[in-house]
């Protein structure tokens, strides 16, 4: 492992919860002008970490102590792990090699499972409702999930993040393939907001029925690691698309060549608004259109609507190879 | 319920229902196989404080019984108040009464319209639509000064007249929101998300509707032809061919579920706007107290002996006021029927099977009001501050010449 390699190790997730939090705030900002509303300033997200972090940590009397207490740090740690597993725009992933698609669809797995957990071991009836529909809807949609990597792996002969950033897939598409990668990307943003826990797939955590589902006995540091890692993932989750599916950098697009810094912060950018793009149109949008659905309504979403676009797909990229 | 039980307690501190109310749900999974609804938590004993006063006072008591429906409770209590006394209100009161009742049930049906689609997790629609319903707010306020407790209502009329400027208003709102129920109709009841969220649950047939004596847009929902404005009209709505909104009349079958409730309320607003139309457009000239003398009315309630129940279809259902008079400035009998004692009967069979993310829309259904069935709550800080009587009347003034200044423009 080089120093280089340690560094970036130690500034990604750093940089990544900076720019999970900042994206939680325009997503939110941009939600409540598209419901007529001003909405929070962009920093309010940083100012609720501060705000839980020095609030007192409440665990329930009837709770699993250690394991109450374990799984925000599951879950935040898993997120923080997940981000070095991201190439940063024409920056390459930090754990590159140690790792491919597989260990990313276990890591966002393991956020879901820690929170799940945690809300079974808090001993509330509110989170263990929340944990069952949890679990309930991460059988639903890792189906899709695990069909759209395995499109890729097709395609690639390959599983590795760096590999399929360095050559864009549409670039290696015959029109049939071509088609079948355009369904994965849809069955993967309809994926994003359950994945995320946000609306209409919020079902775990749905406030109006079960106050916060899994959070609902979560307060202070625990609920702070809970909201980091939940802001981390939601940047991973559109940063992943954007590696998948628009890889597409600065240069190629616009046909310029850049150089040093320059070439670095130009393209640091450019990818940064790229998710941003897909955060708004998988996240912000999406929550902001829909009411929340029945967890057996957004089973069905999954296992049959959403599975048979990203099987369909699976099958187009198999015959056009 | 036994500790052990595996249940999930809902209010009086729970996003779905923050009210002084406790459902008990016992759940299997999602299932809801036992429910138990604890009901009374607050008793604010305002009948009686409205029998130690005048019935003046008493009136402007009865608007506090509830926070939504302020015009339902005194309109109840002066349709009564003037049987009990022999008093009629003049012809154009009797008009402009309701014209404030029908404005206060699009306020009222609008609210509920955002508060169901909070319940499903809709919040963009609750914001789309609580914007809709400030037009009708500020309509009040112009008409009557006031925001929420319009006190414009009086035994024997009316204290605020209707004014050429109002009617202009008047038809602009009219307007605004046969446009804002146009589009209701397109976005909310042809929603996909809608639909699947409110179709079958809480559904409340007939039968049962009339066993547990549910009243207003629960009952219509559930294909009950029953409205106090079309059973017993008063005042102006005597001159209007009032009918119930029923499923039945608008898609040809009742299933009393929570999309019929929401298509009753959609076209009771409706229907509302017709019936402003009307008095705006029929309304009397002449005076709009019959007693304008406030002294010689309270005289004239202390030389007059009777008893009155009286009725107003209030936005949630019917209110039942009992009034008797013997002698006092103020009555010596007061009793006060709201909806939500009734419709909250509802909850627990509807509750039974349902699952627990209906839980919300069942709690919501009915539009429950604890301050209807509980009355008024007279709270003193320990600080002894209050807002004063002069601040709260300053402030109430300027905000109705401002939008008096805006309705001009």
């Amino acid at each position: 492992m080089t120093p280089e390699t340690v560094f970036y190790a130690v500034a990604f997730p750093i940089l990544g919860i900076f720019l999970g939090l900042t994206y939680k705030g325009i997503d939110r900002r941009i939600s409540a002008r598209m419901t007529s509303r001003i909405g929070p300033p962009i920093r309010q997200p940083f100012w609720d970490v501060g705000k839980l972090l020095l609030k007192e940590t409440v665990v329930p009397e009837n709770a699993v102590k250690w394991l109450f207490n374990a799984m925000p740090v599951l879950a935040f740690a898993s997120s923080m792990t997940l981000l070095l597993y991201i190439p940063f725009g024409v920056l390459r992933a930090p754990l590159e090699g140690y790792g491919d698609l597989i260990v990313i669809l276990y890591l966002l797995t393991l956020q879901s499972l820690a929170m799940a957990v945690g809300g079974f071991a808090s001993g509330s009836p509110f989170s263990s409702v929340g944990a069952q529909r949890e679990m309930v809807l991460m059988m639903s949609y890792e189906m899709p999930l695990a069909t759209v990597i395995v499109g890729f792996a097709l395609l690639y002969k390959s599983f590795s993040l760096t590999t399929i950033a360095s050559n864009p897939v549409w670039n290696m598409v015959s029109p049939v393939s071509g088609l079948g990668v355009l369904l994965l990307f849809v069955a993967l943003l309809v994926v994003t907001p359950a994945e995320l826990a946000k609306l209409p797939f919020d079902i775990a955590e749905a406030e109006t029925e079960i106050a916060e589902g899994m959070l609902a006995e979560y307060s202070g540091r625990n609920l702070a690691l809970f909201y980091l890692s939940d802001a981390v993932r939601g940047f991973a989750m559109a940063a992943i698309e954007v590696v998948l599916f628009i890889p597409f950098t600065f240069s190629y697009v616009f046909g310029v060549s850049l150089s040093g810094a320059t070439f670095y912060v130009i393209e640091g950018l450019w990818f940064l608004f790229k998710v941003l793009v897909i955060y708004i149109a998988a996240v912000t949008v999406v929550r902001t259109s829909f009411g929340r659905f029945r967890i057996e309504q957004a089973s069905r979403i999954f296992w049959v609507h959403v599975n048979l676009i990203a099987l369909l797909g699976l099958a187009l990229v198999w015959l056009g190879v | 319920m036994p500790k052990s039980a595996y249940y999930i307690p809902i209010g009086p501190i729970h996003p779905a229902l923050k009210e002084p109310i406790r459902v008990e749900a016992e759940i299997e999974g999602e299932k809801v196989v036992k429910v138990d609804v604890k009901r009374g938590f607050a008793h604010r004993g305002i009948e009686y404080m409205g029998m130690k006063r005048n019935a003046i006072q008493t009136l402007y008591l009865s608007e506090r019984i509830c926070g939504i429906c302020s015009i339902s409770h005194p309109y109840a209590f002066v349709i009564t108040a003037e049987k009990a006394l022999g008093i009629e209100a003049p012809p154009r009161a009797q008009y402009i009464r309701p014209i404030i009742a029908e404005l206060e049930r699009i306020h009222s049906h609008l609210l509920w319209l955002g508060v169901i689609a909070h319940e499903m997790g809709f919040d963009s629609l609750l914001f789309w639509i609580w914007k809709g319903r400030e037009k009708v707010l500020d309509l009040l306020e112009l008409l009557t000064g006031n925001r929420i407790n319009y006190s414009v209502f009086m035994i024997g009329g009316v204290r605020r007249d209707i004014k050429e400027s109002h009617i202009k208003a008047l038809k602009d709102m009219i307007t605004y929101y046969w446009e804002l129920t146009e589009k209701m109709k397109e976005i909310i009841l042809s929603d996909p998300v809608y639909k699947a969220r409110t179709r079958g649950v809480a559904q409340l047939s007939k039968e049962l509707a009339l066993k547990l004596n549910v009243v207003g847009p629960t009952a219509r929902a559930a294909g009950l032809r029953m409205d106090i404005r079309q059973d017993m009209p008063y005042d102006a709505y005597a001159d209007i061919d009032v009918r119930a909104v029923v499923p039945q009349d608008i898609v040809g079958e009742a299933r009393g579920d929570a999309y019929d409730i929401t298509m009753v309320r959609i076209y009771e607003i409706e229907q509302s706007l017709d019936i402003i139309e009307y008095c705006v457009d029929n309304l009397p000239e002449g005076k709009i107290l019959a007693i304008p003398n406030y002294v010689a009315l309270l005289a004239k309630i202390r030389r007059t002996k009777g008893e009155a129940i009286g009725a107003h279809e209030a936005p949630r259902g019917e209110v039942v006021h009992y009034l008797k008079f013997d002698g006092r400035d103020g009555p010596s009998v007061w009793k006060v029927i709201a909806p939500s004692y009734n419709n909250i009967n509802s909850w627990a069979p509807l509750l039974l099977g349902a699952e627990v993310a209906d839980i919300p829309i069942v709690v919501a259904y009915i539009d429950p009001c604890m301050c209807c069935n509980d009355r008024v709550a007279l709270l003193k800080t320990p600080e002894g501050r209050v807002l004063g009587y002069e601040y709260i009347h300053r402030k109430a003034v300027e905000k109705t010449r401002r939008i008096e200044r805006e309705v001009k423009k």
